[in-house]
């Protein structure tokens, strides 16, 4: 048996009461997790939490707003230019395809919410093959501008990866201006109108569906910013939506539906958690704990952090 | 009352049917049924079939599809010379979707509906264990294209990619005489990094380098701020990267961004060949180095042929890559193996493939199946990523390595298996 | 016909078919293949009752099928092993020197056997109560699943040692004395597969028809109402959901022999998901609907990536959409809607009634 052998060849990490520069970078590490999970997770918050709709090829929308900057890169050579034009063009990619999904499918089952789980995950299984048949089965690369592969150097130990930041940045930008387009805008106060009685706003005159189309619209057009975002970090491939849908749409739960404050916080706080607990353990150790924390928290407060208070029942 | 007897009796019918079968049963292994004798072969027209048996989609479609198009190409080229022993090929596609249970269940519906002569393909170990018990139990023969972590020899698999000790112990050999004594893991959760560590720090104690640390993120992860934190951390100086498929893409962004680079702490990587390259980009791989035993830019009359044919089928972009190559040359093992047996008779391919002396210019070089193991003789090759996305070769074994599976001839490796 | 022969005439061609035509009309192969799908029907009439009848969408019913399967895996490795032997597996990856401590138990058979059923229903159990106490229902539940699923599916991943890993456990040679490499015990595992079925379809149906099931589909459709007339729909829930629970436990207990592998392939969101299309395709409400549907869609798909295998993912796809946005009851609701054209008979109406 080589147990013994092994044990003495691996010298474990060394952990003398973890010094104070790893744990600023993981805290940083936790909140650009936050962030990125924030990201995929704010067009959910819009359509799920306001909407009631769990749409799951929601992940699929994140691939082609990817897609969109590989496609961009083919006739834009500049990383840096390509990148700024992807954003709107990825939005508005993303969001018309969300329209396309609404008005085909989902407009039919806004009385089973359950129900657009299944025909959206079944939306995104033919987005899937459909990227795979068009783009091939292998990751796509692109290409990030010089300034975003680089790092910040904070102190001799901490350095924050300035993709990061702009993911951050990005994120945060994209919170402020939902709120503002929700808090301030004839729009967000025809949405908001809709979210709390649908009833009452149609028979006060607004048509209910054209707003909700609208809402869809921007919903699934974060995703394509999250997907621009994405091609900074990780791969640009078929499959690479399915793996973060669950947790995005965990993070819509915990917040509390319909509360985008609540899943602005519970984003981060995730992350941090994920990444403290993964430094200390292992990722699938983290993952789990990450998984008893939520339930537990949902003993605690099982309609989310923050609910919303009407006088529905269910 | 009526309900309650429509219950009785359907209880009491699978009852009774549910026994008549165990009875079947007792009976029948009393008398000695054979346990469906060898697989049938259908020889009887023009043409014989073969499996092709890989992950057309999920996950696992993005390594395994130009794995399937190399076998396509290797039958295409064997059935325009000519065939094998005077019949065509016809290859029989199968997809194993990226899920063991399917595998298993494809590799049953190749063997006992397509009666064909020799599978190629599999890629993970988990669909290679899946389907191992259904050729051994069928006594049909699986071709196996990709390097793996050894420990195994199972006698319907033929293996064409490297063991352990073409792969990962020239490696690190590699690394000893650079003068890396330190080396940080991180590795997919799955069996063959699992394994492959092991057997590194088995080799690590035995020659006086340190493991500073291992880690492995789930199959598909693409979140490794902290992974890469602790890397850095670790102050190694060079990490063995045994990440799979897309987490490789994420893994090298997020090294590039924490500011380390091929000469402050290099990448060792023994899963991204030139297809891998081109996904993650240039601009994070340039100057890693990586662990095969064949590369596009390998030398020699054979290789030509193989990276222009390939090329001229799928496109002037497609790189080919090491899978890719011990695929194409696995169909043409089969066919020297078949050949020499003069049938397509499992159990003779078989036993003229263990009597030794096959043979093939393949593009990596000769290559020559060692009938005891059924493996196949290799040379070990380092390379470093190029900025032009290609693998050049820095150092090599000199002579093919004897394949050793179960690391017998490496006195630290006693116990590993 | 009275509903009441016609279910018993149902269960009467039921049993003609899988016990007589199958066996009879399909080779060794195909009638492996069937009792793959037979193992899929026995989840699909759990989450038929659970999601059908009691309205939760039991995403996460892969955790059970894998508890149940695993369960079963570990009682027939340890026995291939023999007595005091380790796993294969065990010395290859874990290299450990004596079993572990939760393997123990399942070296004895009637613990497995009771295990496979009961561990995924107290499991269930645990679950149910910790989320239908606290009022966690609808797409919170259905998410919640799922995250289940897929956090028991990394756990197990993680283990390599004494789980397999991604590999799971494979390469189960016999079933308690039988060798499953005789074709004719093969054929015995899918009678005993073909007789669990109908004994599960019994068992729903028995609860269907009973207080109960009128109470979980008034809890489906109002549970404020349920209530407030004095029952406590958290109970009435969680009935459905072990019952279902211990199904998907049975059938994965039952795939083991007959596929002979079980592995995390079988338990994370995606394997948890399709679970449910069958359901969706048959009827999630109707009795027959969901096995027949969980049978059909398997076939569909062995059948279509035989022929063109990138097709299969366009059409399970459409399998998602077309049925449940325009046929919500499923197949069945064709057959219904049929019987009623031709008989006129009243309507059932808590059962036309498609939950969400």
């Amino acid at each position: 048996m080589i147990a013994g052998v092994g044990a003495a060849a691996l010298t474990p990490y060394p952990r003398r009461g973890l010094p104070v520069s790893v744990i600023v970078s993981q805290l940083f590490t936790g909140v650009s997790i936050g962030a990125v999970l924030l990201l995929i997770a704010l067009g959910l918050a819009l359509t799920f939490g306001q909407m009631n709709v769990i749409n799951m090829a929601h992940g699929e929308f994140i691939m082609a707003g990817a897609y969109t900057v590989y496609v961009l890169q083919q006739s834009i050579s500049s990383a840096g230019a390509s990148l700024l034009i992807a954003l709107p063009v990825s939005f508005a990619v993303t969001g018309l395809m969300g329209v396309i999904l609404e008005v085909l499918l989902i407009r039919r089952l806004y009385a089973r919410p359950l129900d657009t789980l299944l025909v959206t995950w079944g939306v995104s299984l033919i987005l899937q093959q459909a990227a795979r048949d068009i783009f091939g089965a292998p990751n796509v690369q692109t290409s990030a501008p010089s300034f975003l592969t680089g790092s910040v150097q904070i102190t001799d130990d901490i350095v924050i990866a300035s993709s990061r930041l702009f993911i951050l940045g990005l994120a945060l930008a994209a919170v402020a201006a939902l709120m503002i387009v929700l808090k301030t805008t004839s729009l967000g106060r025809r949405i908001r109108a809709v979210v709390q009685n649908r009833d009452l706003a149609a028979v006060s005159g607004l048509a209910t569906g054209r707003v909700d189309r609208l809402t869809f619209f921007i919903g699934s057009g974060l995703a394509g910013i999250a997907g621009v975002a994405l091609t900074l970090i990780g791969p640009i491939g078929p499959a690479m939506g399915t793996n973060i849908i669950v947790n995005a749409f965990l993070v819509v739960v915990v917040g509390g539906i319909g509360q985008l404050k609540g899943t602005v916080i519970v984003a981060f706080v995730l992350g941090i958690l994920q990444s403290m607990v993964e430094y200390a353990t292992t990722v699938s150790v983290a993952s789990v704990i990450v998984f008893v924390a939520i339930v537990a928290f949902l003993q605690w407060r099982p309609q989310g952090l923050f609910t919303l208070r009407t006088r529905s029942l269910a | 009352m009526f309900k309650n007897r429509v219950a009785t009796a359907l209880v009491a019918l699978s009852a009774v049917t549910a026994l008549t079968a165990c009875g079947a049963k007792t009976a029948d292994t009393a008398g000695s049924a054979p346990a469906g004798g060898g697989a049938a072969v259908d020889t009887s027209g023009p043409t014989v079939k073969v499996g092709l048996l890989n992950s057309l989609s999920g996950t696992m479609a993005i390594s395994e599809v130009t794995v399937r198009d190399a076998i396509q190409l290797a039958v295409e080229e064997i059935n325009t010379a000519g065939g094998v022993l005077g019949k065509q090929l016809t290859a029989v596609s199968e997809d194993g979707a990226s899920d063991w249970p399917t595998f298993a269940e494809k590799a049953q519906k190749l063997i006992s509906q397509d009666k064909v002569a020799a599978v190629f393909g599999c890629w993970t170990s988990s669909s290679r264990k899946a389907v191992k018990p259904v050729f051994e139990k069928n006594k049909a023969l699986l071709f196996y294209p990709v390097q793996y972590e050894g420990l195994e020899q199972s006698p319907y698999i033929f293996y064409t990619g490297a063991t352990t000790n073409q792969q990962i112990v020239p490696a690190l050999d590699y690394l000893k005489s650079t003068g890396k004594t330190s080396v940080y893991l991180v590795g997919s959760d799955y069996v063959f990094p699992r394994t492959a560590n092991k057997i590194i720090k088995a080799y690590a104690a035995a020659n006086g380098m340190k493991v500073l640390g291992e880690d492995y993120a789930p199959l598909g992860s693409t979140e490794f701020s902290t992974i890469v934190n602790k890397v850095k951390a670790s102050g190694a100086s060079a990490v063995f990267n045994t990440l799979n498929g897309d987490s490789n893409v994420a893994f090298f962004k997020e090294y590039k961004s924490a500011g380390l680079t091929a000469e402050s702490m290099p990448v060792v990587s023994v899963s991204i060949a030139e297809e891998e390259v081109k996904s993650i980009g240039t601009q994070y791989l340039a100057g890693q180095l990586t662990a095969w035993n064949y590369y596009q830019t390998t030398e020699g009359a054979a290789n030509e042929r193989f990276v222009k044919a390939y090329k001229a089928k799928y496109g002037a972009d497609k790189p080919t890559s090491d899978p890719m190559e011990a695929a194409y040359t696995s169909v043409y093992l089969w066919k020297a193996m078949a050949e020499k047996a003069g049938s397509f008779d499992i159990e003779k391919v078989k036993a003229a493939a263990n009597a030794g002396g096959i043979t093939y210019e393949a593009p990596e070089g000769l290559v020559t199946v060692d009938g005891a193991t059924q493996h196949v003789f290799k040379t070990a090759r380092i390379g470093k990523i190029g900025s032009d996305g290609l693998i050049e070769e820095v150092w090599n074994s000199g002579e093919p390595v004897k394949p050793d599976p179960y690391l017998k001839s490496y006195s630290w490796a006693t116990g590993l298996s | 016909m009275s509903p009441r022969l016609r279910t018993f005439a149902g269960f009467g061609i039921t049993a003609l078919l899988l016990f007589a035509v199958a066996p009879l009309v399909l080779g060794d192969f195909r009638l492996g293949l069937l009792a793959k799908y037979l193992c899929f029907a026995i989840v699909a009439v759990g989450i038929g009752l659970a999601w059908g009848r009691g309205g939760m969408l039991a995403l996460g019913q892969g955790v059970f099928f894998g508890l149940g399967g695993y369960a079963m895996a570990m009682h027939l490795k340890l026995a291939d092993a023999g007595p005091g032997e380790l796993p294969d597996f065990m010395t290859l990856y874990g290299q450990l020197d004596a079993l572990p401590w939760w393997w123990a138990p399942f070296a004895n058979p009637v613990f497995a056997l009771l295990a496979t059923v009961l561990l995924p229903m107290l499991v269930a159990l645990l679950l149910g109560l910790l989320i239908f106490r606290r009022r966690v229902r609808g797409a919170y539940f259905a998410i919640l699943s799922q995250a289940l699923a897929a956090a028991f599916a990394i756990l197990l991943i993680g283990q390599q040692g004494t789980t397999g890993g991604t590999n799971g456990l494979t390469d189960i040679q016999g079933f308690f004395g039988y060798d499953l490499n005789d074709p004719v015990n093969r054929r015995m595992i899918y009678f005993i597969i073909a007789t669990a079925l109908l004994l599960m379809l019994l068992a729903a149906w028995q609860l269907m028809r009973s207080r109960y099931g009128e109470l979980l589909v008034a809890v489906r459709d109002a549970e404020e109402r349920v209530r407030f007339l004095g029952y406590d729909p958290a109970n009435v829930k969680l009935v459905a959901y072990v019952v279902a629970a211990g199904m998907a436990g049975l059938a994965g207990a039952l795939f083991v022999p007959a596929v002979g592998i079980i592995s995390p392939a079988l338990i994370g969101v995606v394997p948890s998901i399709e679970f449910v299309i069958g359901v969706a395709v048959g009827g999630r409400a109707s009795l027959a609907g969901p096995a027949i549907g969980a049978i059909a869609v398997a076939w569909a798909k062995t059948a279509l990536s035989e022929r063109v295998p990138s097709a299969w993912t366009y059409f399970e796809g459409l399998l998602f959409v077309l049925p449940i946005v325009f046929l919500p009851g499923g197949i069945a609701s064709l057959v219904r809607l049929r019987r009623r054209r031709t008989a006129e008979a009243p309507a059932a109406p808590a059962l036309e009634k498609v939950p969400s």
